[in-house]
C-alpha cells in the first residue's frame, strides 16, 4: 500500500474539497430514485427485490462514471502537476492505482448511500438480502470497470470533455457487447470464437449474473482482470504521452 | 555528484538535447542558460526522471536514472517550470502531502513542514487554498515543496519567472543559502541572476553546450570586456580624437545619448590608462570615464544566435 495509500487519500480528499463529490452523489441518488420508482415500476411489480434498481445501473454509470473519470489524468496534464507527481519518489503504478481507487471509493460511497431503498424493500416485504448484497457488489465492480476505462481515456487527452466522450462511447460498447447490435455487426465469415469472445466481454451478461445473486468466481474475475488491464493500459498511455 | 554522459533526447526527428555531457559537483550552483527551446527544460526533465532519454546516461550520486529512478528521485528536489501544484489544496495540506510521499512521518514531518513554511515565508497563507494565491506565493509553495526533504540535489526550472523584484531578490538569497554542500541547477534567462547566484554557468543552444565556465570568465569573453565608457559635457568628436590610436576595435555611440561613447578594445588590450592620459593631454570636456564590466548578455547573444553573429561579421568587413 504505502505510496498508493497516500495518493489515494489526497485524491479522495480532493473530491470532497470541491463540489464534485457532492454533485456526483446527489445526482446519482436522484437519478436512482427516478429510475427505480418511475421508470422501473418498483411498486407496480409488487415484488420484494431490487431488480428495477440494479437493472438501471449500467445505463446510469454510462453517464455518471465518465464524468467522474474524465479529470483523473487530463487535469493532471493540464495543470502540469503530472510532472510534479511523477518526479516524486512514486511509482507510476502507485499513482494510477491511488487515483483509480479514490474514484472507485467515491462511486462506492454514492452506491452505499442508496441504502434507504434497501430499507424500504425490507420494510415492505421480505427480500433475499444475500441477492441484494451480491447485486451491490456486482454494481460496484461494474463501476470499477467503467472507471478503469475512464482512467485510460483521461490519460489519452488533456481535454476532459474529449475524455468524457471517449469513455462514454467505449463503455457503451462494452455494455452492449453481448447484444445483437454488436454481434450482428460481426460478419458471418468471422470465426465463431471471435463472436464468442466479443459476447464474453459484455458487462451486461456478467452483471446480470451477479445481480441475480449468482456470485460466480468467473464473473468477479472478469471485472478484476478487466480493471487491471485497463489500468495497465492507462500507465502505458501516460508513459507514452507525457513527453508532449 | 551528477554525471551526464552523452545525453540525447529526440522528439520524432528533432533533437531537443543533442549529445550533452557534463558533471556537477557538490557545492556548485549551476546556472543553466539558453534561449527558449534550447533544451534546458528537457534536460532537467530527464535528470529528474520525468522523461526517458533517447540515449546516454544520467547518474546522480552513482544511481542511474533509468535503472534506479526511485533512488534518484528521493535525492532530488524539483521545481518544474511554472511551479505546478494542486489548486484545491491549502498550502499546509499540499506540503504535508509532499512530505508524506517523501516518506516523512510524525514529528519529523511536522518539523520539516514548519521549517519550510518559515524558510519561504508562507505562514500568512498557510490555510489558504493554492488557487487563491498570487503568482509569487505559488512560486514559493513550489519552492517549498522542492526543499521539503532537504534534498542533496535541487533542480529549479525558472524559479524567479514572473516574480516582482523584491521576490526575486528573496528567492536568490534563499538559493544562495541553500547551496552549501548541495548541488543546485537553476535554469533562467535572466542573466544578472547567473552573476548573482551561480558559481558556474552553462549556456546551451539547440541542445548543445556552447559555453561552460565561471560567470565572471564568460563575461570576460564578451566584446565589452574592459571596454571604456566615456561621456562628455558638451558635443565632442571622440572618433576624431582617437584617430590613429591602436588597439581600438570599435567606438560606439550609446543609443539616445549622442555625447556618450563606449570604446571597445581589441582582445587583451587595456585602454583605460591611455584614454585617461589622452583626455588630460587633449583637455577633453570629460564628464565620465570608467571601465565597463563584460556583459554576459552580449556574450550570450553572440554565441546563441549564429545568424546574428554572421551579420555582425559581415558588417565589420564593410
Amino acid at each position: 500500500m504505502g505510496k498508493t495509500g497516500i495518493i489515494f487519500r489526497r485524491e479522495l480528499a480532493a473530491y470532497f474539497t470541491t463540489p464534485l463529490a457532492y454533485v456526483f452523489i446527489v445526482i446519482f441518488l436522484v437519478m436512482n430514485g427516478i429510475a427505480t420508482f418511475d421508470m422501473g415500476g418498483f411498486y407496480e411489480r409488487a415484488q420484494a427485490d431490487l431488480q428495477p434498481f440494479f437493472n438501471f445501473h449500467p445505463w446510469l454509470y454510462l453517464v455518471m462514471i465518465p464524468a467522474l473519470a474524465m479529470g483523473l489524468w487530463a487535469d493532471e496534464r493540464k495543470t502540469g502537476t503530472i510532472e510534479l507527481l511523477l518526479t516524486l519518489p512514486v511509482r507510476l503504478g502507485d499513482a494510477v492505482a491511488g487515483k483509480f481507487l479514490a474514484a472507485w471509493v467515491l462511486a462506492g460511497i454514492a452506491l452505499a448511500l442508496t441504502f434507504p431503498i434497501w430499507l424500504t424493500v425490507n420494510y415492505l416485504g421480505d427480500p433475499d438480502n444475500g441477492v441484494i448484497l451480491a447485486a451491490y457488489l456486482g454494481s460496484w465492480l461494474m463501476a470499477g470497470g467503467f472507471l478503469a476505462i475512464g482512467s485510460c481515456m483521461s490519460a489519452i487527452t488533456r481535454n476532459p470533455v474529449i475524455a468524457f466522450i471517449l469513455t462514454a462511447s467505449t463503455c457503451f460498447l462494452f455494455v452492449v457487447a453481448g447484444s445483437n447490435i454488436v454481434l450482428n455487426a460481426i460478419p458471418g465469415w468471422m470465426p465463431q470464437f471471435l463472436t464468442d469472445a466479443v459476447a464474453a466481454m459484455s458487462f451486461l451478461t456478467h452483471f446480470d449474473a451477479i445481480s441475480k445473486g449468482v456470485l460466480d468466481l468467473r464473473d468477479i474475475l472478469f471485472f478484476a482482470v478487466f480493471i487491471v488491464a485497463w489500468l495497465v493500459a492507462s500507465a502505458i498511455v501516460i508513459e507514452l504521452k507525457k513527453a508532449k | 555528484m551528477i554525471e551526464i554522459d552523452h545525453l540525447t533526447k529526440r522528439f520524432d526527428t528533432f533533437a531537443a538535447v543533442d549529445d550533452l555531457s557534463f558533471n556537477v559537483r557538490e557545492g556548485e550552483v549551476l546556472g543553466f542558460l539558453g534561449p527558449n527551446g534550447a533544451g534546458k527544460s528537457t534536460t532537467m526533465k530527464i535528470i529528474t526522471g520525468f522523461l526517458a532519454p533517447t540515449s546516454g546516461t544520467v547518474k546522480v550520486d552513482g544511481h542511474d536514472i533509468t535503472e534506479d529512478p526511485m533512488a534518484v528521485k528521493s535525492l532530488i528536489g524539483y521545481l518544474p517550470e511554472g511551479a505546478p501544484s494542486y489548486p484545491d489544496m491549502t498550502v499546509l495540506e499540499f506540503l504535508e502531502f509532499i512530505a508524506e510521499v517523501r516518506g516523512l512521518t510524525g514529528d519529523e514531518k511536522v518539523r520539516r513542514v514548519q521549517h519550510v513554511i518559515d524558510q519561504v515565508a508562507l505562514e500568512s497563507v498557510c490555510h489558504q487554498t493554492i488557487d487563491t494565491l498570487s503568482k509569487g506565493f505559488k512560486r514559493r509553495v513550489g519552492l517549498g515543496q522542492a526543499i521539503l526533504h532537504d534534498p542533496k540535489v535541487l533542480i529549479l526550472d525558472e524559479p524567479t519567472d514572473g516574480l516582482d523584484p523584491n521576490q526575486k531578490l528573496h528567492v536568490r538569497e534563499l538559493i544562495r543559502n541553500l547551496a552549501q554542500d548541495k548541488i543546485v541547477i537553476v535554469s533562467t534567462h535572466i542573466l544578472e541572476e547567473v552573476t548573482a547566484v551561480c558559481t558556474r554557468a552553462i549556456i546551451i543552444a539547440n541542445g548543445r553546450i556552447v559555453a561552460d565556465g565561471v560567470p565572471h570568465e564568460l563575461e570576460s569573453r564578451s566584446r565589452y570586456h574592459r571596454a571604456v565608457a566615456v561621456s562628455f559635457s558638451r558635443e565632442f568628436d571622440l572618433r576624431a580624437a582617437l584617430e590613429g590610436e591602436s588597439g581600438i576595435a570599435d567606438i560606439e555611440v550609446r543609443p539616445d545619448e549622442p555625447r556618450s561613447f563606449t570604446v571597445v578594445p581589441e582582445p587583451d588590450t587595456a585602454l583605460f590608462d591611455r584614454l585617461m592620459t589622452l583626455s588630460r593631454e587633449q583637455d577633453w570636456p570629460l564628464e565620465e570615464l570608467y571601465v565597463v564590466r563584460g556583459q554576459l548578455e552580449d556574450f550570450f547573444r553572440r554565441i546563441t544566435t549564429p545568424d546574428r553573429q554572421a551579420a555582425a561579421a559581415a558588417e565589420a568587413r564593410q
